[in-house]
């Protein structure tokens, strides 16, 4: 029944923009927009303190912190989540926040780098997008990027799963619907790392995307992998004119 | 154990001020299993007390009926100038602590 | 839990609604039972406790709540505990939050796990020894879309 409502015009849709993007926190309840909004109650700012600390805290052989080089955080990381994911010069690979900080700690700080999900890369990462809270997502499209914008369009639209749904099936065609008891939202990354009733913890924008390959019952792609970075880098550019809400609070 | 607090910093006398904590904390039910089945522990944060220049405000004997990263809030009377102090334990005997000073005037 | 919560997500599917049941209260018995290991058999009146939370819960796992006490709050007549019940959890007792005259407001706010849909309680002694108790009905809702992340 529900496939029988979707389709058509799925790969018609070129535009990689939303005319009018709703970010998550517009479909929430009362209660989850009062928790976000209470900077005390939102229990992902307990993520962005760690993610201070551990900026301020020496790592690795060359027993610098991240504030060795970057110092105050409140200006120098204002704003750089907003441009995230993108093409890391040195290597030409894509990175989003986690890879980038990743990067530093081998490049710079002679660290190893942070497990995907681990407290610690979901602290920094957390405490680093939060600098940029406010701020209008500003992935830009290039020479450099394109290949990935156009590889995390086809997984967009791309139906997979037991489910046979894409992407754009619920998160486009029938955002604002109810599923349940559950307001279908259009997908957006702008709060991730977000604090999920549901996990009770704070995590990333891939444990959410590997959360919907699950729902739909297809195979999850590793976190940090390239199909999941393209998508992030997708639906970042999808979600041009919301802004960074990090650390936000979703069911 | 990370903790964040809030006290404000001054108060009249006699005011009625509020007080928040919010603390990380998984606060394990028991009933929960792990990726490969086991069971993990029980541990939550059991008791919590919030002391008042060394005066016994609030107190809390919590079990897994808890939420996860706990939140509480609650309120004492401005009386003197001193310090908030909160001390909490889990059940794996972890403790922590804040602190905060606050001011009151006449 | 997990089993439990899908076979409810399923259940609810093939139903096509969104709940499994209405909001059940606890047999009398197993409620006075209860009361009676906490009060030690002292009278529960009704009244003088306000539980505020909402009726349709997001999610189980972070109910948020807030309990107030009609009580002056002074050295003669205050609130000395609230204790959270909700007998539908494996574990009743919630928490017990000790209070004084020294709190100057009997009034607690924090965020509490429900298993199930259920009326939930708070029972508060005063100085002078009686109990109050007054409680609100609570339904648990779901995400539609299973977690496996």
């Amino acid at each position: 029944m529900f496939a029988a409502t979707l389709g058509g015009g799925v790969f018609a849709a070129e535009a990689q923009r939303l005319p009018a993007p709703k970010s998550g926190i517009a479909y929430a309840g009362a209660d989850i927009r009062a928790m976000q909004a209470d900077d005390f109650a939102n229990p992902g700012m307990l993520w962005v303190a760690r993610g201070e600390k551990l900026w301020n805290t020496a790592a690795g052989r060359s027993n610098k912190s991240c504030a060795a080089c970057h110092r105050d955080a409140a200006s120098s990381m204002k704003g750089i989540a907003a441009g995230y994911p993108r093409i890391d010069v040195a290597s030409g690979k894509l990175v989003n926040i986690e890879g980038r900080i990743n990067r530093c700690r081998e490049r710079n700080q002679s660290a190893d780098p942070l497990q995907y999900e681990s407290e610690e890369l979901l602290a920094l990462t957390a405490y680093v997008a939060h600098q940029s809270r406010g701020m209008p997502l500003a992935v830009t499209a290039d020479a450099a990027n394109r290949p990935h914008l156009e590889r995390g369009r086809e997984i967009y639209y791309r139906r997979q799963g037991q489910m046979n749904l894409a992407c754009v099936n619920c998160h486009e065609q029938n955002a604002g619907r109810k599923l349940l008891a559950e307001t279908i939202s259009e997908g957006h990354g702008n709060a991730y790392p977000a604090y999920r009733l549901e996990w009770q913890a704070t995590g990333s924008l891939h444990r959410r995307l590997r959360a919907c390959y699950y729902g739909v019952r297809a195979v999850m792609p590793a976190y940090g992998s390239d199909e999941l970075l393209d998508l992030e880098l997708y639906l970042a550019r999808r979600a041009a004119g919301l802004t960074v809400e990090t650390p936000g609070v979703r069911r | 154990m990370l903790a964040r607090i809030e006290v404000p910093r001054q108060a009249r006398r006699g005011e009625i001020i509020l007080l928040r904590i919010a603390i990380q904390h998984p606060m394990e039910t028991g009933y929960r299993p792990d990726n490969f089945g086991r069971r993990i522990a029980k541990n939550v944060i059991n008791n919590l007390v919030c002391r008042y220049n060394g005066v016994e405000v609030f107190r809390a004997e919590m079990g897994s009926g808890m939420s996860a990263n706990p939140l509480l809030q609650f309120h004492a009377l401005a009386e003197a100038s001193g310090e908030f102090v909160f001390e909490w334990v889990d059940d794996s005997g972890e403790r922590g602590s804040e602190r905060a000073a606050i001011t009151v005037s006449a | 839990m997990a089993t439990r919560r899908r076979f409810l997500f399923t259940l609810s599917a093939l139903a096509g609604i969104t709940l499994a049941g209405g909001v059940r209260a606890q047999a009398p018995a197993e409620r006075e039972a209860l009361l009676r290991q906490i009060t030690g058999g002292a009278a529960v009146r009704p009244g003088r406790v306000t539980f505020d939370t909402p009726e349709l819960a997001d999610n189980g796992h972070a109910v948020p709540v807030r309990i107030a006490v009609d009580s002056p709050m002074t050295a003669a007549d205050h609130v000395r505990s609230i204790t959270v019940i909700a007998e539908r959890n494996p574990r009743p007792i919630v928490a017990k939050f000790t209070l004084g005259a020294y709190s100057g407001r009997a009034q607690v706010v924090t965020r509490i796990r429900l298993a199930d849909n259920q009326e939930v309680l708070a029972l508060a002694q005063m100085s002078d020894g009686s109990y109050w108790m007054g409680g609100a009905r609570v339904v648990v809702t779901e995400l539609a879309c299973l977690e496996g992340g």
